[in-house]
């Protein structure tokens, strides 16, 4: 049998500790979010229902299927930025008459749904998720434009917009615009663009220019209606496929549209789902609130995967990286997870050739990282440590099994390429709200800077200012500090979230079922691995 | 001796007399219509003889094609049951011809007996106080009622209370009673409200015996038909009923009565009484005083018919019985039938149940829609109506809406406690209308139930980021209860004051003030009933197709057009009569929604109609 078994002592003081902790670093995160879920603050909200109008996520709770779940992605998108937390957009992954779909909806109540450079990015990130996942994308489109204040950093790069669309087209992924209100100029062509396109009466504007720039170009008087309109687009120019009477017909239109897609997925199905044997809860008390203290991830793994099975191969080699088999929901996954922090040269082996050989049977990687970065010293430069870090990021790097990244703890220089960074295209990643990550950690990174400094005064044969460099350590610390906690990286699009670690089962079961409904392929080829 | 029986029936009474059969070792025989081919009854006989067609006039009131059916199958007996031909004194002879034993008295009593009018001057004659007949054309007398001659089961019965109406009503009640029964005589007598409706069980056998079975209470009526029956009446004193059995034998031995038979009377407050009619056949609510009794009504049918001699005297009556008749209809809504699939029928142990139906069993448009009687015996009144009621309440009876709601609130209501069964008890204790009970948390039940139905391997609406509840909507009663929930970390929350202790498929754990309640939960397509809760899942996506354009009228229920009312451009007043529909031999009035100018009639007279299909379209006149 290879059920885990746990040490966790519930009564422990660390584990108390550790739950403090992590609890309010969830508490922070709720906070965070709740901003996100305001959108643009209780007056818009409040014009917008005034106007009969729903939310954006009251638009996508009607648009899925009673009682589904529905993953939020991206909501801290922007934080740290100019720019209101949740970029404009809502995006996430939804069930939608039984079939899972990207989601992405402008929220109007923010600068009334224009693009900002982060809305960009956010959505970009969806179209991304639906076309490597084979997920439709549904489009609910409600957007005053690009934001021109900042059209320097969206009008080249926003094209992507309308590129992704139809290359979600041409890939056999069906894209659904259903336009709410406004969807013009460049807006037009997210409809455009679509494969199924759903207006409402009234409602729906729809144009390439309003009627002052028409005006302006031709001199010719038109009114909305007539450029735009719903009923104009559903019999004059065909752009309409469905003309809704209101918000909760479109929805149903869109359902409707989604039913008839005859929608199969292409990845196997899972097999029957059963409990881990460990509360979930219990994650709380099993990390660290300093990440300079290892822990087992066996206890994680033994609270995220089926009936806690785990087929652990390679135990005794390379024990700073785990590496094993299990189930997750159903779905047949490879765990490749930190133990101690630092790899070796053999943790590098062992990763290699396990990824190779979730590839060779077609499985899925689950990277659950808490990694400090390769070892560094004469002995394992010697030893070839830049070699076999390299082969690992070989496999990795050209690996076609899909991939989710998992951010437990630290995630720290080149470890984080070689556990799959953001930079290595997971399918999906996830932060803790205790993570953090850097080229290295906040200390060492200003300890190397006094060195540096410290040693380029003696060259010059100058004195050092002690004083001036406790300043700068306290300076360079503090800021490497701020820009490697979790809502930051996730602000900036490297995470695809930060996820409550009790939900961790939950969220990588629902993208694990996402990414099946394309055909699940391991690698043919990799680059020259380096012996 | 009969060796094979052919039942010209359907339903519970078919079942109910080849219970009988099976018992005595006699051979049974079933007729069944085409839509009844998969029915209990004609799948119980040891024969089934089919009768082409699904209207009772081409299949079960077809006199010749039952008695060929009864030669073709070997039976030498025909039982009637009751309804259909029943009392139909040429089928009684039809069977006779044909060298069969009829199961009832002889023909000329029940052509006597047929016509109210005959029978109320014949036993008259013999001392039976009656009620005066009032002129149809003429009446000065109101409340009256207007009867069918040929008339029973409340059809073709009118009440008038206003001279304005008579004309009218009395036109209406012949023209049901043309169509039930062939004959459109109809008479007026005075209406008593406040009274009873008390019936004596009478058997007689060819040789001058005749035993007065106890009084039936029959008093609880909707649409002039019965729904509960109770012997012995609480009503009833042991003077008054001495006065009714003589009064019952007399008539009986009046008209040389043999057989089961029942006298009817009108019984008011002060223990006076007047005749109503005789019912020479075998009554619905016949159980209850085979109950009481301890014998087999049916079971005498056959022997008096064989010629056997009643025992020197009847029985003695021991304890109580109540009969409830279990209806697939809708009491708020003007007691409208229901047809569909009856997708569940249990009724707990401990209660006679005599049913027509079981589980999967289609009641259509064509026949009675009762479902069952469900019978209740206990030593003493009280303990039969806890017990009734308690059983009625945890049948489970799912996939079509039924009066089993209105029955449990009738049995537990204290003027039935108190005996006050009189014949205006449905309305003077407003049982028909909604009560105000909360269902909110029964409605939640509901919901949960079903998300659980929706689960996947993931928590039931997970959200990472929540933000709106889950909202579930269900018709209940007329209108609509909505609940908020959410699944979160630490279980269901709701917008209710109560907390959701367990959730299941198919039952839910709820609890309110240190009280925890099981709600058990049965889904039958969009019908979710929650104990004795009926809900209806409203969709979350109305369909706009659905919603009828303004002044449209549809048909409220499926049936024939038997009169078109209106004509196109004609000016009507809201409330106005456009059409009137008939279905379950009952004719529906359908009224103008709106007042205005009819723009459309889509429908002529004999039309069949499907619910939902538009009738007539008012246009508003600016």
């Amino acid at each position: 049998m290879s059920t885990l078994r746990t040490a966790v002592d519930r009564r422990s003081p660390e584990y108390e500790a550790n739950r403090a902790a992590l609890l309010a670093g969830i508490a922070n995160l709720d906070a965070e979010q709740a901003k996100a879920l305001a959108g643009g603050g209780p007056k818009y909200t409040e014009r917008h229902h005034r106007r009969g109008k729903l939310l954006a996520r009251e638009r996508i709770e009607l648009l899925v299927d009673q009682d589904s779940a529905f993953l939020e992605l991206s909501p801290l998108a922007a934080w740290g930025t100019d720019y209101p937390v949740g970029a404009s957009v809502v995006t996430g992954i939804g069930v939608v008459e039984g079939v899972e779909c990207v989601i992405v909806a402008n929220d109007p109540t923010v600068r009334g749904g224009a693009t900002n450079p982060w809305t960009l990015r956010k959505t970009f990130r969806a179209n991304d998720i639906a076309l490597r996942n084979r997920l439709p994308l549904i489009g609910l489109v409600e957007s005053g434009g690009a934001d021109l204040p900042s059209q320097s950093e969206i009008f080249i790069p926003g094209g992507r917009a309308f590129r992704d669309l139809t290359r979600l087209s041409a890939a056999g992924i069906p894209t659904v615009s259903t336009v709410f209100g406004n969807a013009t100029a460049g807006g037009a062509y997210v409809p455009g663009m679509s494969d199924y396109v759903v207006m409402i009466k009234d409602r729906s504007k729809v144009f390439l220019g309003g009627p002052p720039l028409v005006k302006m170009a031709t001199g010719e008087e038109s009114d909305d209606e007539s450029l735009g309109g719903a009923r104009m687009h559903g019999a004059t120019s065909g752009l309409a496929d469905f003309v809704a009477e209101d918000e909760v017909d479109a929805i149903r239109l869109t359902r409707r549209v989604v039913a008839r897609l005859n929608w199969r997925k292409l990845g196997p199905e899972p097999k029957a789902v059963d409990a881990p044997l460990y509360d979930e809860e219990e994650l709380l008390g099993v990390v660290p609130t300093d990440l300079r203290v290892p822990f087992d991830p066996r206890e994680v793994i033994a609270r995220v995967v089926d009936g806690s099975r785990f087929d652990e191969v390679k135990p005794d080699y390379g024990t700073s990286l785990v590496t094993g088999w299990a189930d997750l929901h159903g779905y047949p996954v490879g765990i490749l997870a930190n133990a101690r922090g630092v790899l070796f040269s053999a943790e590098a082996q062992k990763a290699a050739q396990f990824v190779q050989l979730a590839n060779a049977s077609h499985t899925p990687l689950l990277f659950l990282q808490n990694t400090t970065g390769y070892m560094v010293g004469a002995r394992y430069e010697q030893g070839g440590i830049i070699k076999h870090g390299a082969m690992m990021i070989n496999a990795v790097a050209n690996s076609t099994v899909p991939h989710l990244t998992v951010v437990m703890g630290a995630s720290y220089g080149a470890g984080n390429y070689g556990m799959c960074g953001r930079a290595y295209d997971p399918r999906f990643l996830f932060t803790w709200p205790n993570a953090k990550s850097a080229v290295m950690g906040p200390a060492q990174l200003a300890g190397v800077l006094s060195i540096v400094a410290r040693q380029a005064a003696a060259a010059k044969g100058q004195d050092y200012d002690e004083e001036h460099d406790a300043a700068m350590r306290k300076m360079v610390e503090g800021q490497v500090e701020q820009q490697s906690v979790a809502a930051f990286l996730s602000g900036r699009l490297y995470d695809d979230g930060v996820i409550d670690p009790r939900d961790t089962r939950t969220v990588l079961g629902l993208c694990l079922s996402a990414i099946h409904s394309g055909q699940i392929r391991g690698a043919d080829g990799y680059g020259v691995f380096r012996m | 001796m009969i060796g094979t029986l052919l039942v010209a029936n359907r339903g519970e009474i078919a079942r109910r007399v080849f219970r009988t059969c099976r018992e005595l070792g006699i051979s049974s025989v079933a007729v069944c219509s085409d839509p009844d081919v998969d029915a209990p009854h004609a799948r119980e006989a040891d024969a089934c003889v089919v009768l082409p067609g699904a209207a009772p006039a081409d299949t079960y009131l077809r006199a010749d094609a039952l008695v060929a059916a009864a030669l073709a199958a070997g039976a030498d007996a025909v039982h009637p049951g009751y309804g259909f031909l029943s009392e139909n004194a040429a089928f009684a002879r039809a069977v006779l011809e044909a060298g069969l034993t009829w199961v009832g008295p002889d023909p000329d009593v029940i052509e006597a007996m047929g016509s109210k009018v005959a029978a109320k001057k014949l036993v008259a004659a013999a001392g039976v106080p009656v009620l005066p007949d009032l002129d149809p054309g003429s009446a000065t007398e109101f409340p009256l009622l207007v009867k069918a001659s040929a008339g029973g089961g409340g059809r073709g019965m009118r009440i008038v209370r206003s001279p304005d109406d008579l004309a009218e009503q009395v036109a209406a009640a012949r023209r049901e009673a043309e169509s039930a029964f062939g004959d459109g005589t109809v008479f007026c007598e005075p209406l008593l409200e406040h009274a009873r409706h008390v019936e004596v069980q009478l058997l007689a056998d060819r040789h001058g015996a005749v035993w007065a079975l106890g009084e039936r209470e029959c008093s609880i009526q909707r649409r002039h038909q019965k729904i509960v029956e109770e012997t012995p009446s609480p009503a009833v004193t042991p003077e008054v009923r001495e006065r009714l059995f003589t009064a019952a034998v007399a008539a009986a031995r009046a008209i040389g009565y043999v057989g089961a038979g029942t006298v009817e009377f009108l019984l008011a407050d002060d223990g006076r009484f007047h005749f109503l009619e005789v019912n020479t056949r075998l009554q619905v609510e016949h159980p209850i005083t085979e109950e009481v009794f301890g014998i087999d009504l049916v079971a005498w049918q056959i022997a008096i018919a064989e010629g056997d001699r009643l025992p020197a005297g009847p029985p003695a009556p021991n304890g109580h019985a109540i009969e409830v008749r279990l209806y697939a209809e809708d009491p708020e809504h003007d007691w409208r039938p229901a047809s569909g699939t009856l997708r569940r029928f249990r009724v707990p142990a401990g209660v006679r149940v005599d049913s027509g139906v079981e589980d999967g069993s289609e009641v259509g448009v064509h026949y009675d829609p009762m479902l069952a009687k469900v019978i209740a015996w206990s030593p003493t009144r009280s303990g039969a109506i806890r017990k009734l009621a308690a059983a009625l309440e945890r049948a489970e009876i799912h996939g079509l809406v039924t009066n089993r709601e209105l029955l449990v609130r009738t049995l537990r209501h204290p003027e039935f406690a108190r005996g006050a069964t009189h014949t205006d008890f449905l309305d003077r204790n407003r049982l028909t209308e909604p009560v105000a009970a909360d269902v909110r948390p029964a409605a939640l039940a509901a919901a949960l139930a079903l998300a659980e139905r929706r689960r996947r391997t993931t928590p039931p609406g997970w959200r990472n980021l929540p933000s709106q509840p889950q909202r579930a909507v269900f018709a209940h009663r007329g209108g609509v209860v909505e609940v908020e929930y959410r699944h979160g970390r630490s279980g269901v929350t709701t917008n209710l004051d109560v907390n959701v202790v367990r959730t299941g498929v198919d039952s839910v754990v709820l609890e309110s003030g240190g009280v925890r309640t099981v709600f058990p939960v049965v889904v039958c397509g969009r019908h979710v009933d929650v104990g004795a809760v009926g809900f209806t899942i409203v969709p979350r996506f109305p369909e706009p197709e659905t919603t009828l354009a303004p002044g449209a009228t549809a048909a409220p229920m499926p049936g024939t057009v038997v009169r078109v009312s209106v004509a196109v451009g004609d000016p009507v007043e809201a409330g106005a009569e456009l059409l009137v529909l008939e279905a379950m031999k009952m004719e529906h009035r359908v009224l103008a929604t709106t007042g205005g100018v009819v723009a459309e009639v889509l429908v002529e007279t004999g039309r069949q109609v499907d619910a939902g299909d538009v009738l007539a379209v008012v246009e508003e006149r600016a």
